[in-house]
Order: C-alpha cells, then sequence, then structure tokens
C-alpha cells in the first residue's frame, strides 16, 4: 500500500481542524435534527415505527421527537391535513425557531391524498414551506428515513453562516389557486 | 322486537307507522309525538340505548329532510329504528333528544353541522366538526363533493399565507366501485378518465 499523504498532521499542527464554518454548521445541524412529529392520521403510526428499534431513526441523530415546537427544528407533518387543522399547522410552524424544515410524509400531506374533498387541504405546501415529500400511503418507515437523509443532504448544502449574519431568509409557500 | 310488542306499540301510538326495512324493525314517527314515543320507548320498552343520531336529504321530494335514530335494548338485545320527517324544507327541524339520552348532544351537533338540522332543545347546538362560521352543510345533496371556496376564520394565518378553502380537483370523481365482478376489475374509478395515460393507450 502506498503510503497515503495526509493533509493535516496533528503531530505537526496540533489539535487543530481547519474546515469551513459552513461545513461545520451544517455537520452540526444535520445530524441533530430535532423532529416534531404532526402526526395528524395513519402516517403517524409508521412515525412511530421509525423511532421503534426496528427501524431506529437515532442511527441518524433523529430521535429526540420534540412535542413543543419551541424545541424542534423539522416539523413531519404525518397525515391529512383538513382545512380546521391547517391554521393550526401553520401556527406551530411559526412558533418553531429558524432554522427550521418541513418533510410532507405520504399523500395526504403532500397532495390531500385520496381525500379531494372539502374539508381536507390539498397539499400541506399551501400553508408551510415544504422541503421533501414523501410518497406512499401510508410510506412505510424506510421511506421516511430516505426522506430524513435527503434532508440531511439539503441542510448539508445551506449557506448557514451567510443566514445566521443576516435576517434569516423566509422559505416560500407554494401560492397557486386550486381550481 | 317480537310481534306482541310490535303490534302493541302501533296499538297504543295510532301515529306511528312501520316503515320498510330490510333488517330491523323500523318505525315512523311523527316530529311532534317523537319525544312524547321516546321516553315511552326508553322507559317501558327497555331501549335503553341510543346508537346513532343521523338525518336523510331525499333532495327534491317533500317532505325533503328525515331524522333517523337507532336504538337498541341492552335488556332484549333487539335494534329499533325510528324515522321523523321534518316539515319544513327550508329550516329543517326536529326536538332535540338530549334530556332523554345524553348520547344524543354529539350525535345531534354532527347532524346538525353537516345536514342542517335544527334541533329544538339542544343545549348546545354548535358545529362539531367544521368551523363556526362555516357557511354550509356539506352533507346535502345540494353541497358539491369537491367543496365551495370559501374564506379561513384565521385572519392571521390567512395574512400571512393567502389561504382559502377552494374546490378540491376531482379528476372525475368520485372515485366509485362498479361493485360486481372480479375484484381486480373492480377497484374504484372515476367515471371521467380521460386524464388519466393508461386509456389513452
Amino acid at each position: 500500500m502506498n503510503k497515503q499523504t495526509v493533509a493535516y498532521d496533528s503531530k505537526v499542527e496540533g489539535e487543530v481542524i481547519v474546515t469551513r464554518a459552513d461545513a461545520v454548521i451544517n455537520w452540526i445541524r444535520k445530524n441533530s435534527v430535532w423532529p416534531m412529529p404532526m402526526g395528524l392520521a395513519c402516517c403517524a403510526i409508521e412515525l412511530m415505527a421509525a423511532g421503534g428499534s426496528r427501524f431506529d431513526i437515532s442511527r441518524f441523530g433523529m430521535e429526540v421527537m420534540r412535542f413543543s415546537p419551541r424545541q424542534a427544528d423539522c416539523m413531519i407533518v404525518a397525515g391529512t391535513v383538513t382545512y380546521k387543522m391547517a391554521e393550526v399547522v401553520r401556527r406551530i410552524y411559526e412558533q418553531m425557531g429558524d432554522p427550521k424544515w418541513v418533510v410532507a410524509m405520504g399523500a395526504c400531506a403532500s397532495s390531500g391524498g385520496m381525500y379531494r374533498s372539502y374539508a381536507t387541504l390539498q397539499g400541506v405546501d399551501r400553508v408551510v414551506p415544504v422541503d421533501v415529500y414523501v410518497s406512499g400511503c401510508p410510506p412505510r418507515p424506510e421511506a421516511l428515513l430516505d426522506a430524513m437523509i435527503k434532508l440531511q443532504e439539503k441542510i448539508k448544502n445551506e449557506n448557514s453562516v451567510k443566514n445566521l449574519l443576516t435576517k434569516h431568509p423566509i422559505k416560500k409557500i407554494r401560492k397557486d389557486a386550486v381550481s | 322486537m317480537s310481534e306482541i310488542e310490535k303490534s302493541e306499540l302501533l296499538d297504543r301510538f295510532t301515529y306511528l307507522s312501520e316503515r320498510e326495512s330490510s333488517d330491523h324493525l323500523a318505525l315512523n314517527c311523527p316530529a311532534e309525538q317523537l319525544i312524547e314515543f321516546c321516553t315511552v320507548l326508553r322507559d317501558e320498552f327497555q331501549f335503553d340505548l341510543l346508537l346513532d343520531v343521523t338525518a336523510i336529504d331525499w333532495d327534491v321530494a317533500t317532505p325533503r329532510f328525515t331524522g333517523v335514530y337507532h336504538f337498541y335494548s341492552t335488556v332484549k338485545q333487539m335494534y329499533l329504528r325510528v324515522a321523523s320527517d321534518c316539515v319544513d324544507n327550508i329550516k329543517p327541524t326536529l326536538p332535540s333528544l338530549v334530556p332523554l339520552y345524553s348520547a344524543a348532544d354529539w350525535h345531534e351537533r354532527e347532524t346538525y353541522d353537516l345536514m342542517g338540522i335544527h334541533y329544538e332543545g339542544h343545549p348546545n347546538l354548535k358545529r362539531i366538526l367544521m368551523w363556526d362560521s362555516y357557511p354550509y352543510h356539506p352533507l346535502r345533496k345540494d353541497f358539491p363533493l369537491a367543496g365551495i371556496e370559501t374564506p379561513l376564520p384565521a385572519e392571521d394565518v390567512v395574512e400571512q399565507t393567502n389561504l382559502q378553502v377552494s374546490a378540491a380537483p376531482m379528476m372525475g370523481g368520485p372515485f366509485v366501485s362498479s361493485g360486481d365482478g372480479k375484484m381486480s376489475q373492480t377497484e374504484p374509478k372515476a367515471k371521467d378518465e380521460s386524464w388519466n395515460e393508461e386509456k389513452g393507450k
């Protein structure tokens, strides 16, 4: 084996790591996502399964489910959002501190799903900005984990320093009118 | 219910009439006598459980609305259905059964919410599923399944999101199963499937 050239030699340079602030902040954020389970229907059961030992969401540092929006930074909307519930979802989202992300879990949260009716909001992206959509009715826990890993990839590429130093950008929600 | 009790009921209350039914005994009772009849049902005929309060919208027919009650006797283990026509088509009204059966409370609120039946004497007749300022009764025949454009009550959320209730895209729906035949061929389908690329092939 060839002797590998190491960019950093602790014997020479001491216990110092040179990197970018963005990389460090994003690395910390992506491995300590604290989800807020917005469990509204059967998707919440799969969400609970994802937290159990078989699927074990804690492998990705996301097991700290917080039921208070103040302590959470990723809202997982798991279930059917009715118009009556939409305002509650929005208020809870507003109570979360920045930076915050939203995962629309399952067909109902993403698009209204099979509920084409007077009572159901046709996609939670009309009240909160969604980062990752998960298909399925309900999605299997693996699908949720896949979505959360995709969210980690998204967090990894954010301009976190710029967002810290300036006013945190407000993410846009979907604006088109449903016909 | 035994035949004896049925004829006893029909003899004692001349305003009752037997209603067509494919399962349990069903009786028609005029709205004015409903309280009197249900009191006797509960106290003398041991129908101690009110299972369900609902209503039927007959659309263009008169009377348009019929209130339906399902009673169960835990003593005799029997069901009884009582139907009561609402005299007024514009503001359908029935007497509230809450003084007799506390189970009627939320059932009547739901029927008021979705069908618009007013239950006179209900202690707290307000909407239970839709929000208080919602202007329609969605299970009525003249209400479209997709919904009608309606403003949302939460002003702060509307200001932030511009959200309002809008008609859901039906895509040729509602999706219904044809019912008979193989399960693989009777999956729920819309009447108009022109949007479906499978049909174009």
